[in-house]
Parts: C-alpha cells; structure tokens; sequence
C-alpha cells in the first residue's frame, strides 16, 4: 500500500503495526454533518435514529521494535495532527501486528 | 517602505490580491514561499486566504507544519505583527497563535458573500486606521467560518478585549448566532477576528483585500491594510517588533 511504502521510508527495523484513529467532534460541539445525516433519515423512512455523529477514522501503520513504541508515535500523531484537541476527541484501536514496513517497501 | 511578507502556500489563492492591496497601500510587498524559513527581513507577515495544502485533513493543519510557519510562530512570539485572513486565520487557529477554531459552516454550505463586521477595537495594530464603529463591507468565502473556542474562552476573549471583529447587522449591531443573514456561519458571539493575548497577532475571516478599492464594491477593507502598513512602519522606524498591547 502506498501510505505503508511512505511510512516506510523511516527504515526503522523490525516490526510494525497497525492502527486505526478514530476521531469525533466533541460532545457539545456543534456537527452540522450529523445533523444533516439526521434529516435525511425521514426521506428513508427510517424512524427511531438520533444523536448521529460524524466523525474521521485514519488508519496507518508504524514501525517500532514493540507495541507501546509504536503507540506512543500514534498517540503523539493524534493529538498533534489528526485531531484538534480544542473541538474533537480521539480513541486509538490496536488493528494487529503487520509485516514489517520494509518488507513491504 | 515597508516590506510586508505575504506567505504563499500551495492552494493559497489570495495571496496576489493581498500584495496588490498592500502595494496600493504603499508597502513593499513580498512573497514568502512555504517552503523558505527565511522571512526576507519583513515588517509584518500575512497569511492569506485559499486552501493550503488543499486543506486536507483539517482546513489549516497541514500549512501549520510547513517551515516558514516555524519562522511565522517564532515572529508572532517575538512580537512580530501577524494577520491571518480567512485560511490564514484558519492556519494561525491550528498553530495555536490564536484562540480557537473555526467549524463547518452551520448550513455546510461553502459561501462567498459580501458581509458587514464591525469593529470592537479601534487602538489596534489591525484597526488603528479605522476612523469609527461602522459596520465595514466586505466579502467571506469560506466553508468552515463558524468560529469556536468554549465558554471560558469566549468571556476571556471579551473582558481582555481581544474580539477584533463581529459580524453585525446594517444598523451596526453584533449578529449572534442563530441570525443566519448576518452572521451567515452561525459564529458563536458574531466573532468574525480575534487578537491574540500580546495583541500582535490577529485572525480574520472576512477579506479585507478583496474590498480594497471601490471598484470592487467597497473599499472598506483598506482600512485594515492600512492599519497593518503603518503600524509595521512604525516597527521598522523602532528597529524591531512593535507590540500593541491588548486589553
């Protein structure tokens, strides 16, 4: 995959692994996609929907030589890159370990 | 003259607008490449609208990590005078440099029409030219304007005085939320620009440089690029940062 080959070119050994970052608006912000999400739903005639939230979901992998190495550059990317800390709110899902990035370079 | 650094990101799309308005007000105007950590010894900077980095992922976040934002971040702390507008405000709101962020527009429409905003401060780098508290024209585009910070913020930004500008209705007075002709994002407070806490730094979303000449409709927004050139002449003839405290 292309994201893996250009995460690849840290050419740190051994193994990597795989994540996904969910990121949400926060709770009280204001989502004007989940709400129009919402109003479609009379036009499907679907009923008892609500509180719809849209949010991100990134995935990526990461070379390290364990699992919490590689969840600290996650944790870091997430809370500096992929989510604004003022308005959103991120969850970290561990996807599985993967063939190392090189490898697959 | 005064040289004024305009950056230039790529998906930047206002950026010779700006440098023609700044011309016109009798600075020396230049580019500032995204990629050049050196600020060519300006005066001021001014980050202008478009979309960086064709703002993926969040409009903003991308140009935010791009090396002549480490310099424009060092600038800002050092005093240096900073104007984000539209885009550029919202580069400055993920940079931290200012309070904030700005949302999706409550409709999620993307829009582009002329607004009035009226000014809350007259004694600023950014308004020091603007002669009253009438309401001044000039246009928005932009589909995520809908200014943000929590409530703690929002009081903050006003007992310190550092809400620059709000969207108002003709008679001048602030179009809250929910007043969706006026203040058409659905900004909390009407906020349309912000200082930061030194008051060197400013976020706008309306574009004072495409109301710059009255052949464009208004030329409200000359005022403010006025008000920038001659306060970072000041700066220059003062040999260094010019630091126009808020509050």
């Amino acid at each position: 995959m292309t994201s893996d080959r250009q995460d690849g070119r840290t050419g740190q050994p051994g193994q990597s692994f795989r994540y996904a970052v969910n990121v949400m608006p926060k709770p009280g912000i204001l989502d004007p996609q989940g709400r129009a999400v919402e109003q479609s739903l009379p036009h499907l005639g679907v009923e008892g929907v609500g509180f719809v939230r849209v949010g991100r979901r990134v995935e990526l992998s990461v070379a390290a030589a364990d699992e919490a190495g590689a969840r600290a550059t996650v944790d870091r990317l997430a809370a500096e890159l992929l989510s604004n800390p003022l308005i959103e709110t991120y969850a970290i899902e561990l996807l599985g370990a993967v063939a190392p990035l090189e490898a697959i370079r | 003259m005064t040289r004024i650094g305009v950056v230039v990101f790529p998906g930047s799309n206002c950026d010779r607008d700006t440098l023609h308005a700044l011309e016109l007000a009798g600075a020396e105007a230049v580019p500032l490449w995204h990629e050049a950590a050196d600020l060519g010894g300006v005066a001021a900077v001014i980050l202008p609208g478009g979309f960086a980095y064709g703002d993926y992922l969040r409009a903003g976040v991308i140009a935010r990590f791009s090396p002549v934002m480490r310099s424009v971040a060092a600038f800002a702390r050092d005093g240096g005078l900073v104007l984000g507008i539209c885009n550029g405000f919202q580069v400055l709101a993920e940079a931290g440099l200012v309070p904030g962020a700005l949302l999706r527009n409550r409709g999620l429409r993307f829009l582009g029409r002329d607004v009035l905003i009226t000014p809350e401060r007259l004694d600023t780098a950014f308004t020091r030219s603007v002669p009253d508290r009438h309401p001044l024209r000039m246009p928005i585009a932009h589909g995520e304007g809908c200014y943000y910070a929590d409530e703690a913020t929002l009081t903050r930004l006003e007992t310190e005085g550092r809400v620059l500008f709000r969207y108002a209705q003709p008679d001048g007075r602030p179009a809250w939320t929910g007043d969706d002709d006026a203040n058409p994002n659905g900004s909390l407070r009407g906020i349309a620009g912000v200082l930061n806490e030194a008051g060197n730094v400013a976020g706008l979303m309306p574009h004072p440089e495409r109301a710059a000449e009255a052949i464009l409709g208004s030329d409200d927004g000359m005022l403010l690029i006025r008000s920038l050139v001659e306060s970072a002449a000041e700066r220059a003839a003062a040999g260094g940062p010019v630091v126009v405290a808020a509050g």
